[in-house]
């Protein structure tokens, strides 16, 4: 079966020549920006500059995918030599600039707003460049698309030296423009750097000239790391073992402290953002033992989550539903304890339940438990829908964890401690024994390993981590409603883990930042973040199987599984000839 | 096989008296599990009999509405339950795939009623509603095939979950991103107002109307699946694929063929589903999709007749469920746990008969 697969991709390949490739290449890109103008997404980014009264995020966006046509078709190599491949760049360009300004027309000639809410006129707008006979801005945006997707072509025929600086300042100027609210607010805090803060921003973002400063600094450092490479590699090869690793152990160290230092320094919108960030990355290592190491798929994880919420909020709230007035340091473990034993219980159920349907089983299982909490029926113990209001902030000695960023160390230290745990786990017979039943459970059972046991742990234990991040959420929000604990939460983590690598530590802190982060620093992201996840978890699983930081267990895995393939093949050339 | 026949001679209460000393805190739990849901369905049943709170009218509401909405479930089911059938997967993205069709025939029904075509042409605009939800519901099908299913097809792995899972955000995000995040209120023509008299009860005219279309889509997909070429096709395939592609059989073909039948089923489902509940936003397939699901696990899933009859069954014991069983042991609200009985009932499928009631062997291969 799988050879024919690969028979017919050749036989496919084969077929496709050149040209029906660029003109591929572009429609798609012209169908993926006809989708983000129809969604809304490109009249939102049109709100947020990257530098003022210059570039929208909007046009970036769409000149991003524009130069991406020629890019593609350039990498490809299909033509060989610089000029042809700058033609067909071109013609991808504009093919992909052609189908956005075929909207445009269509929306000239008819009302399609009472069907699709997004094709408004601000996007009419956007895309004829405010030009009033629009067809001449329809034509320009063809012109633009043809332009751009030349320079795509371009790229990769430039000079390593001059490529990199370029793209890097580029990407400098973006990240400036974008996170404006992330870096103004460090600069302008001190002295020290308020001048750069007042060089580079006015007081709506980053000015022409600000880009212009970094674009010029960025390149100008990568182009003189591009010239010196070689002789600071050799230079650091040149030095003993010892201190080599001293070296690179002091660098980590550095950067580890400067993160560690930095939600201080950023106030406590950042403070927020890296709360919900440690959160979510607490969640995710839980998971990530029951789906990355154990192989069980779960979707009723945010039940745990809950479970520590609601614990928490009735051993510590001043409400008529509390059952006591702990301290959150007696609460916590307490709730931690209690999730533990809940994850254990809802473990025994599905035990036998395997793969695809055990995910299901899971989502009914969490259902079942939101729409307990939220009835009637459960309402004198658990507030129903209106909540436990009144829960207090945690204190050490007198000092109140009042500030986000207070908060965020609270998270922080558990995060440490947590992936200390997983960490330990994952290297323990326990972890191997996960890792054995995910690989096959039947063949696990017969190596002996217990399976009522190590499922049970599992569920017991990732179910403990969501606990204690439940724990954190409810003190941080001093209130919890059933609605905070919904399926979405479930999926979130899901995705965030898939985004990071399934199995890997560090996978999951960069997953979380990635999918949780970004969206939360990005307001406007807010409202489709839902589908940017949607598209990441299929983007990983099709084109990054591993995730962003894989761990090395999965690599070695698809290593071999992609030797597994090659084998066969090998063996058939052999009996060929 | 001979283990078996040989335990068999011996009756199954001796078997289990003697293996007792092997029951463990599982069991324990198992059978806790089961005696508290017959416990609760009992003790419910006979308190709310007793009490005869409903009339027989009330019960013979209930019931309709549960035939109802149980012969939506069950065509949506049929399109879980024919990909599973062939593919081993769960299409997690059917219920969305659902609501696709209904929203673009929501733009039609609106756009006829009020040119007033609907209410003149009943037959000619419910026939061509239908129509346009059936082909959106296949494109979308077809594309969610094309990209999340098709690259895995030959990949043991949750991969294919996890990418539906993905698909079914994408797919309710991109359309509340096109046509907004509020809920609309679907098409009401005067015809499917009123009530009608059927065996002395008075009935709301749109079950009958639902009803009679569900049965008639699901006797078109059983001919389609029993005597076209392709249906037989189809059934080869869910038997051995490897066999049947040995005889000739494009596996390619009949998969895609399988969606779109799958898909056509849904959309017909979907803007049934919308007519009762009169209403559609970005988020309406996520419900029905996942107790459609419940349906096809019920009646086994990869049994086209299990699916059809596990919907009409889950549609019942739904709608007559919370009056028959939680009103009985008293607790206030019933009526909130509707949702409850279907997601119990897919959980108790599943820990207890993961072979359904008409379920083949193959449930037992991955469940």
């Amino acid at each position: 079966m799988a050879f024919e697969i690969v028979a017919a991709s050749r036989a496919e390949q084969a077929k496709t020549t050149p040209w029906r490739h660029v003109i591929r290449t572009g429609l798609a890109l012209g169908a993926a920006n006809l989708f983000m103008a129809a969604v809304g997404i490109l009249i939102m980014f049109q709100n947020r500059p990257i530098i003022v009264d210059t570039l929208s995020l909007g046009y970036a966006t769409l000149g991003i995918t524009l130069f991406a046509a020629g890019l593609l078709v350039a990498r490809r190599g299909l033509f060989g030599h610089r000029d042809p491949t700058i033609v067909a760049g071109v013609v991808a360009g504009a093919l992909a600039a052609l189908l956005p300004a075929l909207l445009a027309v269509l929306m000239s000639l008819l009302d399609l707003r009472s069907v699709f809410v997004a094709l408004n006129p601000p996007l009419f707008m956007m895309l004829t460049f405010g030009q009033q006979p629009a067809l001449l801005g329809v034509a320009c945006l063809v012109l633009l698309g043809a332009a751009l997707g030349g320079v795509g072509a371009l790229f990769p025929f430039l000079d390593d030296r001059v490529r990199r600086p370029l793209a890097g300042g580029l990407v400098a100027v973006g990240l400036a423009g974008m996170l404006q609210e992330l870096i103004r607010p460090i600069l302008a805090n001190s002295g020290v750097t308020k001048p750069v803060h007042d060089l580079l921003y006015s007081w709506n973002g980053l000015t022409l000239r600000g880009a212009a400063i970094i674009f010029v600094v960025v390149g100008l450092a990568l182009l003189l790391w591009g010239l010196n490479r070689r002789r600071i590699e050799t230079a650091f090869g040149g030095l003993e073992p010892g201190a080599r690793r001293r070296l690179r152990l002091g660098c980590w160290g550095a950067v580890a402290l400067l993160l560690a230092l930095f939600p201080m320094f950023a106030g406590n919108f950042i403070g927020q953002v890296l709360l919900v960030v440690g959160l979510f990355t607490l969640m995710g290592m839980g998971l990530n033992l029951e789906v990355g190491m154990a192989g069980l798929l779960d979707l009723g994880f945010v039940a745990f989550y809950a479970v520590g919420a609601y614990t928490t909020a009735l051993l510590m709230a001043d409400s008529p539903f509390a059952l006591a007035r702990l301290s959150f340091w007696a609460a916590m473990p307490i709730a931690v304890l209690v999730s533990l034993l809940v994850g254990v219980i809802f473990g025994i159920p599905v035990l036998k339940i395997r793969g695809d349907y055990l995910a299901v089983a899971t989502l009914a299982l969490g259902e079942i438990v939101r729409v307990i909490v939220l009835s009637d029926a459960a309402a004198p113990l658990l507030a129903g829908a209106s909540g436990i209001l009144q829960i207090p902030r945690p204190a050490i000695g007198g000092f109140v964890l009042a500030t986000p960023v207070s908060l965020f160390y609270l998270t922080l230290a558990a995060c440490l401690l947590a992936a200390y745990v997983a960490w330990r786990l994952g290297e323990s017979r326990l972890g191997r024994a996960w890792m054995a039943i995910r690989d096959d459970e039947d063949v696990a059972e017969a190596l002996g390993i217990n399976l009522i046991q190590v499922k049970l742990l599992a569920y017991g234990l990732g179910a403990a981590f969501a606990g204690l991040a439940g724990s954190i959420f409810a003190v941080m929000l001093g209130s919890i409603y059933p609605h905070s604990f919904q399926l979405i939460i479930s999926i979130n983590i899901l995705a965030l883990i898939i985004v990071g690598g399934l199995g890997s530590l560090p996978g999951v802190a960069v997953g979380a930042v990635v999918l949780i982060g970004l969206p939360e620093m990005l307001r406007e992201f807010g409202e489709f973040r839902y589908l940017f996840y949607g598209l990441a978890i299929i983007a990983v699983m099709r084109l990054k199987p591993e995730g962003l930081w894989p761990s090395k267990a999965r690599l070695r895995e698809l290593e071999t599984e992609r030797e597994a393939v090659t084998v066969p093949q090998a063996q058939l050339a052999d009996k060929r000839s | 096989m001979a283990r078996d026949s040989l335990a068999g001679a011996r009756p199954a209460w001796a078997r289990r008296l003697r293996n007792l000393h092997r029951v463990t805190y599982v069991d324990v739990v198992l059978l806790l599990l089961r005696v508290g849901v017959i416990v609760v369905v009992v003790s419910g049943t006979v308190g709310t009999l007793l009490k005869g709170t409903y009339t027989s009218a009330q019960w013979f509401d209930l019931f309709m509405f549960g035939l109802t909405i149980g012969g939506v479930y069950g065509l949506i089911a049929l399109g879980y339950t024919m990909v599973y059938g062939i593919l081993r997967l769960i299409n997690f993205a059917h219920g969305d795939i659902t609501m696709t069709g209904a929203f673009a025939a929501f733009f039609l029904a609106r756009s006829f009623e009020r040119s007033g075509f609907l209410d003149a042409h009943p037959f000619l605009a419910m026939g061509c509603i239908l129509l346009l939800a059936m082909a959106v519901c296949t494109a979308t099908a077809l594309t969610v095939e094309r990209i999340c299913y098709r690259p895995f097809r030959h990949v043991a792995t949750l991969a294919p979950l996890i990418c539906a899972i993905g698909a079914s955000f994408v797919l309710q995000h991109t359309f509340r991103g096109m046509f907004g995040s509020s809920v609309r209120s679907y098409p009401d023509p005067a015809w499917m107002d009123g009530r009608i008299d059927l065996v002395g009860f008075s009935v709301p005219v749109v079950q009958p109307i639902v009803i009679g279309t569900a049965l008639v889509a699901m006797l078109v997909l059983y001919l389609i699946v029993q005597k076209t070429k392709m249906g037989t096709a189809m059934r080869a395939l869910s038997e051995d694929r490897d066999a049947a592609a040995l005889m000739g059989i494009d596996a390619n073909k009949v998969i895609l063929f399988t969606f779109v039948l799958g898909a056509c089923m849904a959309g017909i489902g979907g803007v049934l589903y919308c007519f009762v509940y009169k209403q559609i936003y970005f988020f309406t397939g996520f419900l029905p999709g996942i107790k459609a699901f419940s349906a096809a696990v019920l009646g086994g899933i990869g049994s086209i007749p299990g699916a059809m009859i596990g919907g009409v069954v889950l549609g019942v014991v739904e709608s007559t469920g919370p009056a028959l069983f939680f009103d009985g042991i008293g607790i206030p609200a019933a009526y909130q746990m509707r949702d409850l009985i279907a997601f119990t009932v897919l959980l108790m499928v599943l820990i207890f008969r993961p072979s359904g009631l008409f379920g083949e062997a193959l449930a037992r291969k991955r469940a």
